[in-house]
């Protein structure tokens, strides 16, 4: 690569890792900017303003945090973090996306117990979370997408299976998903490897569904 | 509270949550229907009510959307209760995701992180679904109020509209008693 002793990086990546101290301001940043869904901000902080990754490699490392268990979003700050600083880097990041919106969301909760009672109050909440619904449905539909048009049926019937299970007979998540997840595995195990090589349509479309997966 | 009240409520969050965390395929919002499940209907921690509106004021601030487990573990334990419902939520997977990269990054071009994470797909929709489903029962009392669910869905889905902006109209219309 180049004659520097530098790291063989991309010449549109920033050539000097982020401090320790940059991690957590700059993750604290992208959290409280984040409203409704935090993805599109540490996207734009990481790969737009401080190069500190190319697009590709941020997709792929999202896509990692998306398909592990639990919120996308903070498996990355730890993961993204230690990649540049080790472990105490990833900390770093982890305590800045989680902190500052955590003692804020904190000082809502106590003002929530106190004047939750309220009428005004009441009512003006009834009506965010009629709309936050919304906004959730809205999200099903756009994931749904993909699936629609593959004519995915099998997934079709996982997703509505699971649907029924936890919506509608609300059995717990460990119990369903300890029978959904094998099945899942094994009808896109068996399809992937009955068609070979079928120039990736599953991957891709689960990687465009990661990528829109977790916003709002 | 009823049920354990031998427990220690604290012990009872951190282990429900670090639980609830490891089953969340998709992510925060795929956790809704355990935690509602748990947290209304097991522990009796807070009214369906309460449910929607902790969600509504997580949705309404900045930060992970997950951060909807602070306010829960607040009306269960104060500012302590606020603290271990976060970490427990958040930290044994965030362990487990960084573990998971360090041992991917040893065994690149493997085919079977693409097969997981495409099988995942479907279940993380249909728990999403599901959480949209629990959360309107919850909210969405008369007409009026499901009008504005199906509204803010359709505008959502059909414009890049920030969804600040319906969240906002949505609190207007129930401050104005149309809800």
């Amino acid at each position: 690569m180049s004659s520097e002793i530098a790291p063989a990086a991309a010449p549109d990546i920033s050539s000097t890792p982020p401090s320790v101290f940059a991690l957590f301001v700059a993750f604290a940043k992208i959290s409280l900017a984040g409203f409704g869904g935090v993805l599109v901000f540490a996207r734009r902080a990481i790969v737009d303003e401080h190069r500190w990754m190319t697009a590709e490699e941020f997709n792929e490392t999202f896509a990692l945090c998306h398909f592990l268990p639990g919120p996308n979003i903070v498996n990355l700050s730890l993961v993204f973090g230690s990649r540049f600083r080790g472990i105490v880097g990833g900390l770093a990041a982890f305590a800045g996306l989680l902190g500052p919106p955590m003692l804020l969301m904190t000082v809502l909760a106590a003002l929530y117990s106190h004047f939750g009672e309220v009428e005004a109050l009441r009512r003006g909440l009834a009506g965010v979370s009629c709309a936050a619904v919304g906004l959730l449905a809205a999200v099903v539909f756009r994931m749904l997408q993909p699936l629609l048009k593959k004519r995915d049926l099998l997934g079709l019937m996982v997703m509505m299976a699971v649907f029924a299970a936890i919506g509608l007979a609300r059995l717990p998540l460990p119990a369903v998903l300890l029978v959904a997840v094998p099945v899942s595995l094994a009808v896109t195990y068996a399809r992937t490897s009955e068609t070979f090589y079928p120039k990736s349509s599953t991957t891709t479309s689960a990687e465009t569904a990661a990528k829109r997966g977790p916003t709002p | 509270m009823t049920g354990d009240d031998d427990g220690n409520p604290l012990f009872s969050l951190a282990w429900t949550f670090a639980v609830t965390s490891l089953f969340a395929v998709g992510g925060a919002n795929a956790a809704i229907p355990e935690m509602h499940r748990i947290a209304v209907d097991v522990h009796h921690w807070l009214t369906d009510k309460q449910f929607s509106d902790a969600f509504a004021i997580a949705q309404l601030s900045p930060g992970p959307n997950v951060l909807i487990v602070t306010l829960i573990g607040y009306s269960v334990a104060g500012v302590v209760g606020a603290l271990v419902a976060t970490l427990a939520m958040c930290a044994p997977t965030a362990a487990l995701a960084y573990v998971v990269s360090r041992w991917l990054t040893q065994s690149r071009g493997a085919r079977w992180p693409a097969i997981v994470q495409s099988a995942l797909v479907p279940l993380s929709i249909g728990l999403m679904a599901a959480s949209a489903l629990i959360l309107a029962l919850a909210s969405d009392h008369s007409w009026a109020a499901v009008l504005v669910t199906v509204a803010a869905a359709i505008v959502a889905s059909v414009t890049r509209l920030n969804p600040l902006w319906l969240l906002l109209v949505g609190g207007c219309l129930g401050f104005a008693g149309v809800v």
